[in-house]
């Protein structure tokens, strides 16, 4: 079905600007004097000095406080993923000491997960675009935005702290009765730094809930948002209802390892594997809050360079929904050998099954956007190909797991490592790469190096595979994971996977290189340059505080791009 | 397979349909039937695989009847195991090929778990409780044993070996070692040591419930629900006896939580079972 064309017998281009009247105008002409308006006044120069950052209520600045916060986070969390993988490069247990290594792998989940890949889309791009895509000045809450941070910040160093004295060493699961009643490491201060920072990640799902349903511009109905928005929709949703159950859990597991209260201690009447539900609760949801944002990142992507509107849009976004909800019903999935009966083990499975479903439609609509496009190959499309791609093979090995009869065999080993990194490295980080590349011209008004662009997302691609796919194999042949030493045939694919590692670390390092070397020496971006559709699109970069100089109308449909002429060859060919 | 005709259809779309000059894109809005037949066609797909799944589970969550019984202890970092006939083993557990052998596993600490990647069995040890599983061992040699779930500081020390011997081979092995009697008999040494014998005599008139017989057993509870007397329900009843009280008889058993070993608590449980 085609769409009726806006004010037929007008050329695209005309249409483009006709269309969006009020700040499209404004968009157009910013393009085209883009060199002259870079002293424009914008949010990044509206205001100078250390205090007009720390008390800002906007909620670009404040997505560049979490970038800020974040990165940090990441790279202390992959140091320590390399010292893992340095020392699995031989079979004995020789570069640390057993109880390092268990803190090592222990520390670097937790801060990968609760300070970067939770926070990651949602805080820094979310922050950035959910106003702006939406046509709204600022989140509802510009406040409660800001005291989010500042709660990240707080756990941030309560975590370090807890680092720097001495470390934890339950594994980022925390297990009971191992946490609660014999290691003998810091497992109050990591509990209560994540719990304090679950509420971060509360109140920015309670944000984003809010704006999307208060701050439309007028116009954007539910079914013009773009896709994104509706995927952030969904993890806000997650956010709000999941994450209280890991906050109550933690306090449990601290209140027990303080008071000996018998909660998950058996030899005090205890549950163990009450706290594996309740953890699961929270934490299978949680891999949704990592990757749905992601998902939303290549929606956004995908359409705009291969020039065409989204295959099935009502069933990408309810696929969101569904995702969200069915996520909660699956998180006995990580326990079919912890001694739960057949029968829960049975539902759990087949509730697995379902939410593989939504996922799998998401895959199909964006290969099927691709058919009959005009596909260009920027740095932004690399990332979503290689998202769709790890991402599927995060999915199809997830299908392996959810299976009871190979579970029994391959949960706890490498194969489960190998599995979950493809969904949050491969899948979220990707995205998140994507989506940073795609909107970094929006977020600092310059270009980054397109070539080094998609060298690093090939390094990337080609480093991640090769120090995860190796896992699968490992993981198959049986060797268990969170082991500090190993039998001596596992080495080869273990060196192997190590190598792979050094590969992937060089690919991350560098975008933040060329990010840094941008700000300053990048060419001026213009308002659009991939030609993209999305309001965020059609105000200045980078935009002014307020975002828009009018309030948008929206009378078009989402991913319009028959009516948006597609950018210089240049700019995308790099 | 699909995975692959997904890669495919990404590579042929992205080289088939890249930038032309000329050749603007054309506008597909979607299409129903296509999203409905991509959706019912992998839960289809799905369902099978989980059927699949679910029936390999069944078999092997089910210990046959009649398989020897072997007694594992996890504590940290070691495994003990003992044989229904009385030999014990430290990280070592040796078995006759063919025969089908039951594990009943528990822990003296934190959670671990019994793996043996050859055998493709894996079952968490709790601590507080019994799990049980079960493998049938086809072909001599030794196999990894590996602790999967993470239990602290040597977790990754935490291995041994199942060794699978041929019948004969097996035999000579059972005769060489130090054998105390069978599990049941130190079980009986265990029952009239601790004076359980008073109250849980072998006829009518104790003050306990006569226990002959009992394993395998619907109970009567007091409270009205019927319980079966398996391995974790003798358990509970030695070591907290008011969790649940038997139909017609006093709470009058006096609690051993903390005052028997894990060991002697197996052998209580193997003793209760003989």
């Amino acid at each position: 079905m085609k769409p009726e064309p806006r004010g037929s017998g007008r050329r695209a281009g005309d249409d483009y600007s006709v269309g969006r009247e009020t700040a499209g105008t404004e968009g157009a002409i910013a393009m085209a004097t883009a060199a002259i308006t870079a002293e424009r006044e914008n949010y990044l120069n509206q205001e100078y000095g250390i205090k007009s950052w720390l008390l800002t209520v906007d909620h670009k600045r404040i997505a560049l406080l979490y970038l800020l916060s974040i990165t940090f986070f990441f790279f202390i969390g992959g140091f320590f993923a390399l010292l893992i993988r340095l020392e699995l490069l031989t079979p004995a247990g020789d570069l640390v000491q057993a109880d390092t290594y268990n803190k090592l792998f222990t520390m670097h989940g937790q801060v990968m997960i609760f300070f970067f890949l939770i926070p990651s889309i949602p805080a820094v791009l979310g922050n950035f675009l959910v106003p702006l895509m939406i046509g709204a000045r600022d989140l509802a809450f510009p406040r409660i935005n800001l005291l989010s941070w500042y709660l990240y910040i707080i756990a941030g160093i309560m975590m370090l702290h807890c680092m720097l004295t001495g470390g934890v060493d339950t594994g980022w699961t925390f297990y009971t009765p191992f946490s609660t009643a014999f290691s003998n490491t810091k497992v109050i201060e990591a509990g209560l730094a994540i719990f304090v920072s679950g509420f971060s990640s509360i109140l920015t799902g309670l944000n984003f809930v809010v704006t999307i349903h208060r701050m439309r511009a007028p116009g954007m109905t539910w079914n013009r948002l773009p896709l994104f928005i509706w995927a952030h929709y969904a993890t806000s949703i997650i956010q709000l209802l999941g994450t209280p159950v890991i906050a109550v859990t933690l306090v449990l597991v601290v209140l027990e390892r303080a008071f000996h209260l018998g909660i998950f201690d058996p030899t005090r009447g205890g549950d163990p594997i009450l706290f594996q539900h309740l953890f699961w609760f929270y934490s299978h949801p949680a891999v949704y809050i990592m990757i749905l944002p992601s998902m939303g990142v290549v929606t956004e992507i995908v359409p705009c360079f291969t020039r065409k509107r989204i295959f099935g849009y009502k069933f990408v976004a309810m696929s969101s929904i569904g995702i969200a909800v069915l996520g909660f019903l699956v998180w006995a999935h990580h326990m079919f050998v912890a001694g739960i009966s057949l029968y829960a083990a049975l539902i759990f499975s087949m509730l697995s099954y379902l939410v593989a479903v939504p996922s799998a439609i998401k895959v199909f609509n964006w290969t099927a956007t691709m058919y009959k496009g005009s596909i260009t190959f920027a740095t932004p499309m690399l990332y979503a190909f290689g998202f769709i791609g790890l991402f599927l093979m995060g999915g199809l090995t997830g299908l392996f797991l959810a299976a009871l009869g190979i579970d029994v065999h391959v949960t706890d080993t490498y194969f489960v490592v190998a599995h979950f990194h493809y969904i949050m490295v491969g899948g979220a980080v990707m995205g998140y790469l994507g989506g940073m590349h795609f909107w970094w011209p929006k977020i600092s008004g310059r270009m980054y190096p397109e070539a080094l662009g998609k060298l690093a997302a090939l390094l990337v691609f080609v480093g991640f595979n090769l120090t995860f796919f190796p896992q699968f194999i490992l993981g198959y042949l049986g060797m268990p994971r969170r082991y500090w030493q190993y039998p001596p045939e596992f080495q080869v694919l273990n060196v192997l996977s190590t190598a792979g590692s050094t590969v992937l670390a060089v690919g991350y390092v560098l975008p933040m290189l060329y990010f840094l070397w941008s700000m300053r020496y990048g060419k001026i971006a213009p308002a659009n340059p991939w030609g993209a559709a999305g309001l965020e699109w059609t105000t200045t970069s980078p935009p002014p505080t307020f975002n828009f100089d009018h309030t948008p109308v929206v009378d078009w449909e989402a991913y319009d791009y028959e009516n948006i002429p597609a950018p210089e060859e240049a700019r995308v060919a790099g | 397979m699909v995975s692959v005709a997904i890669f495919a259809a990404i590579v042929l779309f992205a080289v088939r349909f890249r930038r032309r000059r000329g050749v603007p894109a054309e506008q597909i809005e979607g299409s129903t039937p296509l999203e409905l037949t991509w959706s019912i066609i992998p839960l289809g797909i799905f369902m099978v695989i989980f059927v699949w799944g679910a029936v390999i589970y069944f078999k092997e969550r089910t210990p046959p009847r009649g398989a020897t019984e072997v007694y594992v202890v996890a504590k940290q970092w070691m495994w003990k195991l003992q044989h229904e006939e009385g030999q014990r083993e430290i990280n070592e557990l040796h078995v006759p090929v063919g025969r089908d052998v039951k594990m009943i596993l528990t822990s003296q600490d934190v959670i671990h778990s019994f793996y043996v990647p050859a055998f493709r069995i894996k079952q968490d040890v709790l601590p507080g409780r019994y799990t049980t599983a079960w493998f049938h061992p086809t072909k001599a040699g030794t196999y990894h044993l590996f602790c999967a779930e993470y239990c602290g500081t040597q977790h990754s020390g935490m291995i041994g070996q199942v060794v699978v011997l041929e019948p004969a081979q097996y035999q000579a092995w059972l005769s060489g070692g130090g054998a105390t009697g069978s599990m049941a008999s130190s079980g009986q040494n265990v029952f009239l040591q601790l004076g359980c014998s008073t109250c849980h005599r072998s006829d009518t008139q104790g003050r306990g419930p006569s226990l002959a017989g009992l394993f395998g057993k619907p109970v009567q509870l007091e409270d009205g629900r019927v319980v079966t007397a398996d391995e974790n329900y003798i358990r509970e009843s030695i070591l907290t006896p008011g969790a649940k009280i038997v139909s017609g008889f006093k709470p009058i058993m006096p609690v051993f939580q903390g005052l028997v070993s894990e060991e002697q608590l197996n052998a209580l449980v193997a003793y209760v079972k003989s």
